[in-house]
């Protein structure tokens, strides 16, 4: 499927991505041949093909549910961008 | 000194001919004076490398040394060290200083390794060239026009140039292999969930694996015994003993049935590496082995479901860079929207934006069934040829890659002819399996790889075949010119 450049400006505001207007043209040339490329997937016959999602079929490991670690805010906050009374700040949300 | 292997040193320092203080400052002297020029490390730990040699030089006096007590190696920066910058390649974590140490961190440390520094890689390990690190390529050795490989390129080179011994790296796609066969050094990425990705940052999680980098496969069988092993901290993790993988180096390969893909041996394939190739295999038959023609029938589905599975995987997990907890934020943000949006447009280099674009897509509603879902069914399909494969064969052999090294900048502008540098290497990462890259000839002076693939946790085995394969050749040996 071809993008052209408004579908690329929707996928990166879905992913909250900044990119520079001049490069637009060239991410919707790109993204295109990607996704050529990966379309070449729609000539295989996958019906009734179980999808895999772990390699070796894992499923979800449990553990007893009980206090292991805590959490080093102080060690974590050290190096965050900004903070303030164990806060991560950022713009003002809500007026 | 730097011509000696792992285990080479590891017996100079246990005979005394030489302190891990005095190894580890011939290390650095060589990083110093030969770095420049390839570009393998973001981050040098000179200080912090020469304590831990002291204390590891106390430990090999008081007779409680392990066989990698005191060897200096080299750290792909994408594995956290508490203290240290780990940038995974990136300007979004130029500033980012661990907060902790991955758990392969701990192992190696715990093992008296001396870790000297951190390596280059490209940007969040997206990449089959190192040309998409924010701190610029690394030169191939062989050839400092070339690349080196990628995405653990600056590991591999390093070993390369014998600036270490060796070093870790991570494979989501080939990423330990494929540079190994470019620098013509012995690479292993070990079975899905065999070695911990707790404090390994995250790329496309169902994919990544952390394995080391070293000249031979008997050094390769120590840095794994050291780095393998059942983490609860990593929830794919597998609970399963580590094997004595030095144990069964010298086992006799009379008998050893070698599936040979005929997909992995038609066109597309540089005639200098089939050579070099053809020649292994039939090294291979003189120590007993047995050449058998297999067909993995799925193999040309793996790079393009890889494209839709790795990077629906990593649009997920980059979110996390998000300018708020840790990593680059924009100066001066209107709003909070603003801050995400501006962070990460300026944090992130184009590769890692496409990627996290094409996976934003395949995920988004309306397409999930008809790229996500397909993929991960052609993901099965794959996995099934290996599968019924090793039903009659013991490994499987091919090219690690389809060409020598190529030139800087000669794919960087075309990501699809770059992704299909990983045609050989892909399938074994959807599939889970354990492969190895093992140097097996120059084509033009340029190294060449040979891949060995295994059933799941068969990393003995693979390192039993490498090791037999490396006592009767001497591409292994073989210095990159002006390195020697």
């Amino acid at each position: 499927m071809a993008l052209d450049s408004s579908d690329v400006e929707k996928i990166a505001y879905l992913a909250r991505l900044g990119i520079d207007p001049a490069d637009i043209p060239d991410y919707a040339r790109n993204l295109s041949d990607i996704l050529a490329f990966v379309e070449q997937l729609n000539a295989v016959d996958t019906t009734g093909v179980e999808p895999l999602a772990h390699p070796l079929e894992a499923t979800q490991r449990l553990r007893p549910d009980a206090v292991t670690e805590t959490v080093d805010r102080e060690n974590f906050q050290q190096h965050a961008p900004q903070t303030e009374a164990g806060l991560y700040l950022v713009p003002r949300v809500v007026e | 000194m730097h011509q000696k292997t792992l285990v080479e040193l590891a017996a100079g320092l246990r005979q005394g001919e030489f302190s891990s203080v005095e190894l580890t400052r011939a290390c650095l002297e060589r990083v110093g004076r030969l770095d420049e020029q390839l570009n393998c490390f973001i981050t040098v730990t000179g200080e912090q490398a020469l304590a831990q040699a002291q204390a590891a030089d106390a430990r090999l006096q008081s007779g409680e040394a392990g066989p990698l007590t005191g060897i200096p190696f080299a750290h792909k920066d994408i594995f956290c060290t508490h203290g240290v910058k780990t940038s995974c390649g990136s300007k979004m974590l130029d500033s980012f200083i661990a907060p902790y140490d991955a758990t392969v961190t701990q192992q190696l440390n715990m093992a008296g390794a001396v870790m000297i520094g951190k390596t280059n890689m490209d940007e969040f390990a997206m990449g089959s060239s190192n040309e998409t690190s924010y701190y610029g390529p690394v030169n191939n050795p062989w050839d400092v026009q070339r690349v080196p490989g990628g995405s653990s390129g600056g590991s591999a080179a390093a070993v390369a140039a014998r600036l270490v011994p060796a070093s870790t790296g991570t494979d989501t796609g080939g990423s330990i292999r494929q540079p190994a066969a470019l620098c013509g050094v012995t690479g292993l990425k070990p079975t899905y969930g065999r070695v911990s990705r707790y404090g390994m940052i995250a790329f496309a999680s169902s994919l990544d694996q952390g394995g080391p980098f070293t000249r031979t496969a008997a050094d390769a069988a120590i840095m794994l015994g050291a780095m393998a092993g059942f983490d609860v901290r990593d929830s794919t993790s597998v609970d399963r003993p580590v094997d004595d993988y030095r144990a069964g180096l010298d086992h006799s390969l009379e008998g050893l049935k070698i599936g040979l893909p005929q997909e992995f041996l038609g066109a597309g394939l540089d005639s200098g590496v089939a050579d070099a190739v053809t020649a292994a295999l039939a090294e291979y038959e003189k120590l007993g082995a047995t050449l058998v023609d297999i067909s993995l029938p799925n193999a040309a589905l793996a790079v393009p479901t890889y494209y839709v599975v790795a990077p629906a995987e990593c649009s997920s997990n980059l979110s996390r860079m998000d300018g708020v907890r840790f990593g680059y934020r924009a100066s001066d943000p209107q709003d909070l929207e603003d801050l995400y949006t501006r962070s990460r447009g300026e944090g992130f280099g184009p590769e890692v934006k496409r990627r996290i674009m094409i996976g934003t897509y395949v995920l988004s509603a309306g397409y999930y069934d008809a790229y996500y879902l397909k993929a991960q069914q052609a993901r099965r399909l794959i996995r099934e040829d290996f599968l019924k494969a090793f039903e009659t064969v013991d490994v499987i052999m091919g090219p690690t890659t389809p060409t020598p090294a190529f030139r800087l900048g000669e794919k960087a502008d075309d990501p699809v002819t770059m992704y299909l540098s990983d045609i050989y290497t892909i399938a074994v990462n959807l599939a889970g399996l354990p492969g190895m890259s093992i140097p097996a000839g120059l084509s033009d002076g340029l190294p060449v790889g040979l891949q060995v693939i295994g059933d799941y946790f068969a990393e003995a085995r693979l390192l039993n075949v490498a090791h037999r394969f490396q006592q009767v050749t001497d591409w292994h040996e073989q210095t990159p010119p002006g390195y020697e």
